[in-house]
């Protein structure tokens, strides 16, 4: 045996299929976009339209005292709606703190999951009914009990995917790193999703990252990686839907890419004037997800001024209902604030929980 | 599927011989690993190698690498992919392999392992052991001798558990994997190859977390103490019946939960109390218990609850690390100090 037969000396993988396209892909606007299908189209419009109004009420009510506070999506509901869609109901969704509306999307009651963001409990939904993880506040955390889970469902035979959620600046964390690097070596059946919106709070893209693009980190892994458009929801469903699929089929990881923008400040309590210019965000909203399309089924024929009122109809109502419900005041237990620590309370916990009581009972007495 | 331990062996009448610390926790995952197929044993070097300590020794020879799995090298990782699979329904068992390299983890352990069933109401239980070797003693070089406990038992939603007996390390370690809550697990790895009589047919009956023990009753004052330093404060104990002192050591066993029962009714029964741990004094494990039993056993105090701790200093190099861990001389100069009457 020489060097040359050892494991270590050879290249693992051949590099160029793992690569990007060159080119975020697209579809919508293009001559492929005629093969989609006209009632996945339809049901993606519905959806982005609701998401978008979801975005504008959520940010009504930061102002009303409602919410604390709201990173809005606005500009990024293909990718928030596509993420979402590609899911199969026993698959699981790992969502970050912007992507509220992706859990809404994949079927969590509106208000449940802006609890969050209201203050009355961490994670308003139920994660395991559901399948989505609770909103990650800590960047990139997230990605590696993807990971798990999904490793964990193919240890068990089980066809199971898991999608991550993740931005531009959370792939500078090392969570990202350990997470991609797992899933390669494990083959997990997982899918990372970087929507680059351009902007870690202020940072933008070329003090966060030197690489060609954020797919390109893939090859590094031994997995593919795409690149998409992602204010296209027709192209960027089509990519999370490939590569959750072939995730489930025991294709191993891939990682997605999608070039979006993010419309909004960071949270309503941020200034974006302070480190952007506006030209740069009009050419965004001229590249609008909903708009692209409305163009497409317009010109062909798929949409006319009564679906699109239908569609807005639809969206206004939802809109209502969060608006109501998100005015009564939430009903809290201070109580509860013992309950979930650990499976059962411990000595000391009992001691505090009967103090908080006394507390509460003196308070009501006064 | 073999075992270390046949199902012949186990029918046949149990013989307590010598066992080390080792033996017994690579036992006890070995019969978590028989018991329930959720168990997963994941970390560094675990697999074939068996572990850098060897308390996985043969588990992925049979118990298959989906079971006992070596990972890629970064603790984060392991930690966040274990909250992973703890989501699914899986029941990980994670080997960090020393008390330093942790730290990387720690995030994932304080944002997540221990938050998890809190932020979801419950319906995301994280049954996850964590096992630490730690503590100094071993002659180890920087970043392998640390005492770690304060961190984690001042982050909620964690139990952290150290065995200081072969027989504890066996039944604790079945408790913490059975455990529906996160358990920080620290062995104190320089009592890994000490050794009891013990038997694997019959290991120990099971001691409930947050537990601890009366090692050794006495009645004119008590040391308080866990993991490494239980066998120094009984040599010290022993010592002290030549100066006349009849010390009593309590063995925690848990710091979270914390036995207050246990450790007050000790100390109500001496009146004076020393706290012993090898970790560094300030705002560490033995702050709080002195507190804590000054808080109840105030009346019955015949002087101030004193701390045996190691310095207020980085783990120090090997050859100095004699001079910071708590000895029998240290420990016997507190209770020296413990305002004794004329006698």
């Amino acid at each position: 045996m020489t060097v040359l037969d050892t494991p270590a000396w050879r290249p693992r993988a051949d590099a160029a299929p793992l690569l990007p396209d060159p080119e975020p892909y697209r579809l919508l606007g293009t001559p492929a976009a005629a093969d989609l299908d006209p009632a996945l189209l339809g049901l993606l419009y519905g959806q982005l339209v609701r998401g978008r109004r979801y975005n504008v009420q959520a940010t009504a009510l930061t102002k009303q005292g409602r919410l604390a506070v709201y990173p809005s999506s606005t500009g990024q509901e293909a990718c928030e709606i596509a993420a979402a869609l590609a899911l199969r109901p026993r698959d699981w969704l790992f969502p970050s703190y912007r992507d509220t509306l992706a859990v809404v999307a994949r079927g969590v009651d509106p208000v449940e999951a802006l609890t969050l963001l209201r203050g009355d409990w961490h994670t308003g939904y139920d994660s395991r009914e559901h399948r989505v993880a609770p909103l990650s506040t800590p960047l990139a955390t997230q990605l590696p009990h993807a990971v798990g889970l999904a490793h964990a469902a193919r240890l068990s035979g089980d066809p199971v995917a898991a999608l991550a959620m993740v931005g531009d600046g959370g792939t500078s964390e090392g969570d990202f790193h350990e997470a991609l690097n797992f899933a390669a070596v494990w083959k997990a059946p997982v899918v990372f999703l970087v929507q680059n919106n351009g902007f870690a709070i202020s940072v933008p893209l070329a003090k966060q990252t030197a690489a060609p693009t954020f797919a390109h980190k893939a090859v590094g892994y031994g997995m593919p990686g795409r690149l998409v458009d992602g204010n296209d929801v027709a192209a960027v469903h089509e990519v999370l839907t490939e590569a959750v699929e072939r995730a489930r089929d025991g294709g191993g990881p891939t990682l997605v890419e999608a070039v979006t923008y993010r419309i909004d400040a960071h949270t309503n309590a941020d200034d974006a004037t302070r480190y952007r210019e506006e030209s740069e965000v009009a050419a965004w909203r001229a590249h609008d997800p909903v708009e692209l399309l409305e163009r497409e089924l317009t010109a062909r024929g798929l949409l006319d001024d009564a679906a699109r009122q239908r569609a807005l109809d639809d969206a206004e109502a939802m809109a209502a209902d969060l608006r109501e419900r998100m005015h009564a005041e939430p009903q809290l237990d201070p109580m509860e604030l013992f309950e979930h620590v650990y499976a059962d309370l411990t000595p000391q916990l009992r001691e505090q929980a009967a103090q908080l009581r006394a507390e509460m009972a003196a308070e009501r007495q006064s | 599927m073999t075992t270390a331990t046949s199902a012949a062996d186990r029918a046949a009448a149990p013989t307590r011989r010598p066992a080390t610390m080792a033996q017994a926790l690579n036992q006890a995952l070995r019969d978590a690993l028989t018991a329930d197929p959720a168990v997963h044993v994941m970390g560094e070097d675990v697999g074939t190698l068996g572990g850098v300590f060897r308390i996985t020794d043969g588990l992925t020879r049979d118990f298959g690498e989906d079971r006992c799995t070596d990972t890629p090298l970064a603790e984060a990782g392991i930690l966040g992919a274990a909250v992973g699979m703890a989501m699914y329904g899986l029941r990980p068992v994670v080997e960090m392999q020393f008390d330093a390299f942790a730290y990387p983890a720690f995030e994932q352990l304080v944002s997540h392992v221990s938050r998890m069933r809190n932020r979801t109401r419950g319906a995301l239980p994280m049954p996850i052991t964590v096992r630490i070797p730690y503590g100094g003693g071993i002659g180890g070089v920087e970043h392998h001798s640390d005492s770690s406990e304060a961190y984690y038992l001042h982050t909620p939603g964690l139990h952290v558990v150290t065995p200081a007996t072969v027989e504890d390390a066996y039944g604790l370690l079945r408790a913490a994997i059975a455990s529906d809550d996160p358990v920080i697990f620290l062995e104190p790895k320089r009592l890994y190859w000490s050794k009891a009589d013990w038997s694997p047919q019959e290991p120990s009956t099971v001691p409930p977390i947050g537990r601890a023990v009366v090692r050794r009753p006495g009645r004119t004052a008590t040391l308080i103490t866990y993991g490494p330093s239980l066998p120094v404060c009984l040599e010290a104990a022993e010592a002290a019946t030549e100066e006349g002192w009849d010390l009593g050591v309590v063995d925690l066993r848990s710091l979270v939960p914390f036995d207050e029962e246990t450790v007050a009714e000790a100390v109500r029964g001496t009146g004076r109390a020393v706290v012993v741990h090898e970790s560094s004094g300030f705002g560490g494990a033995g702050a709080e218990i002195a507190a804590r039993i000054t808080e109840r056993c105030f009346h019955h105090l015949e002087a101030p609850v004193l701390r045996v701790a190691g310095f207020d200093i980085p783990y120090p190099p090997p050859m100095l690390e004699r001079h910071h861990l708590p000895g029998v001389d240290r420990i016997l100069d507190a209770v020296g100090r413990l305002q004794w009457e004329e006698r």
